[in-house]
């Protein structure tokens, strides 16, 4: 669904892993960029009705883009810019407060 | 006696929590019913409330209030079934009982000697609210911080989803064919020929009664047809958190969690009544009491902060009166708009529909303002 720009190819690779499997991304990728370019649609479900989300609005208003960065729950996976070995998970539904 | 041109049985003035009660309960046993509200920019008190149905420490000066209060939590689970029944829609009503916290031996003495002077008044309703200590709180609540000393526990208290309660009213009351009219601030209220003329601008519609549920606007409509209500409204800020997984059982008086996960914490009292004033100071000092009681709260993300008005009476105690002058109107004002819902829909209801306040609301006249200051 999503591809890059041609000039997007010029800067630097770095990995990350999403649910335990590693994944290319760029060099100033948000994560949320990260995830709709690997082919990640649906990041979490919704703590109340359970419905998929995915990143929406990519400018940190909507918080539909909620993903646990490096252990840390609920960021806003717009808002946060990949690094080399980052760990990334979709999640599905309330977040647990000790994690 | 109502006049024959009368357009519906009792015009409610207000659509906020106490209004919409008042308007459910009317509706059912068969009144024809208006309601009356204000547009989005009103300033609604009801858009801001904890969602706690609550009985510990009320009724210090007023020991009627708390039987009041504790007959209302009683009746909340069958007005919540109710509301399930009539509009599918669960507001999420639990009754585990509630917590005040304290951080040091000095504000659990201050705590146990309040409830002492509380429970100690003549007159007042028996019920037990208990001190526990550390050691017997820290099975009831596993997230506590070392701080914590103790606390007051009440079985009694209980907290909903007042979002949920908001839409089930609304709801119910499409489905009983209440007449809505939004957008419609009342102007004036006139007793002409047994009914009242209630004025909107470019609009009036005639009801045989009339109820003022208009939260801290009643102190300007109450004296339109003979009634009074003394305001002195107060401010109250509220910092949500982001939802997660259920750690907390009970409600706190200053923290919640709700049914669906996010953490309410709020327990400020500013004067003042613009709702668009936020006091950071506030939230700061709310905010760090708050992580001492709980210290999981540190980790989570705070998403929304909001500042809303308390409706408040003169001496914080509700106002349910009658007029003596036009015989059909009514005031109805508090703060407990939630806790007092039950009541609202199910015993004042029936007695506006009677035409006379039952005897037992007799301590709540706006009479006991009357009373010349000393010296």
């Amino acid at each position: 669904m999503f591809a890059r720009l041609p000039e997007a190819a010029a800067t630097a690779t770095i990995s990350v892993i999403i649910d335990g499997k590693s994944v290319c991304a760029r060099a100033g990728d948000s994560v949320a960029a990260t995830l709709l370019a690997a082919g990640f649609d649906r990041c979490r479900t919704s703590p109340v009705s359970g419905a998929p989300r995915g990143p929406y609005c990519l400018m940190g208003v909507c918080f539909e883009c909620l993903v646990s960065v490096d252990g840390v729950g609920n960021r806003q996976g717009c808002l946060v810019l990949v690094r080399e070995g980052m760990r990334i998970e979709t999640g599905a539904g309330r977040r647990d407060a000790a994690r | 006696m109502p006049s024959k041109s009368a357009e519906c049985d009792v015009g409610v003035v207000g659509g906020g929590l106490v209004g919409s009660c008042l308007a459910l309960g009317l509706a059912r046993v068969g009144q024809r019913v208006a309601l009356f509200d204000e547009g989005d920019g009103a300033v609604r008190a009801s858009h801001a409330n904890f969602a706690l149905v609550w009985v510990q420490s009320k009724g210090l000066g007023l020991p009627e209030y708390a039987g009041w209060t504790i007959r209302s939590a009683d009746a909340w689970a069958s007005f919540a079934a109710g509301l399930k029944e009539e509009t599918g829609i669960d507001v999420a009503y639990e009754r585990p009982g509630g917590f005040h916290l304290a951080l040091s031996e000095a504000e659990l003495e201050k705590r146990a000697q309040e409830l002492k002077r509380l429970h100690n008044q003549p007159g007042m309703v028996r019920y037990a609210t208990e001190i526990l200590d550390r050691r017997q709180l820290e099975g009831m609540l596993p997230q506590l911080g070392p701080e914590v000393v103790g606390g007051s526990f009440c079985a009694l208290d209980g907290h909903c989803n007042s979002l949920r309660l908001h839409f089930a009213l609304k709801s119910a009351l499409k489905g009983r064919r209440v007449r809505l009219c939004p957008d419609h601030r009342v102007e004036r209220i006139d007793w002409e020929g047994g009914a009242f003329n209630i004025r909107t601008r470019g609009c009036s519609l005639l009801a045989g009664k009339v109820v003022i549920a208009a939260g801290n606007g009643s102190m300007q409509l109450a004296p339109m047809v003979g009634l009074s209500a003394p305001m002195r409204p107060n401010r109250g800020q509220v910092i949500v958190t982001e939802r997660v997984q259920r750690f907390l059982n009970h409600p706190i008086v200053s923290v919640r969690q709700t049914d669906e996960g996010t953490v309410m914490i709020g327990d400020s009292q500013l004067e003042g009544s613009d709702p668009q004033k936020m006091t950071m100071s506030v939230n700061q000092a709310m905010a760090a009491r708050a992580v001492r009681i709980f210290p999981i709260l540190a980790r989570l993300n705070v998403v929304r902060m909001w500042s809303g008005i308390r409706v408040m009476t003169q001496d914080g105690f509700p106002v349910y009166d009658q007029s003596e002058r036009c015989p059909g109107a009514f005031v109805v004002c508090c703060h407990s708009g939630v806790t007092l819902a039950a009541n609202h829909a199910l015993t004042l209801a029936p007695m506006i529909v009677a035409g006379r306040l039952d005897p037992v609301l007799d301590p709540f006249s706006a009479r006991r303002f009357d009373v010349c200051q000393a010296a």
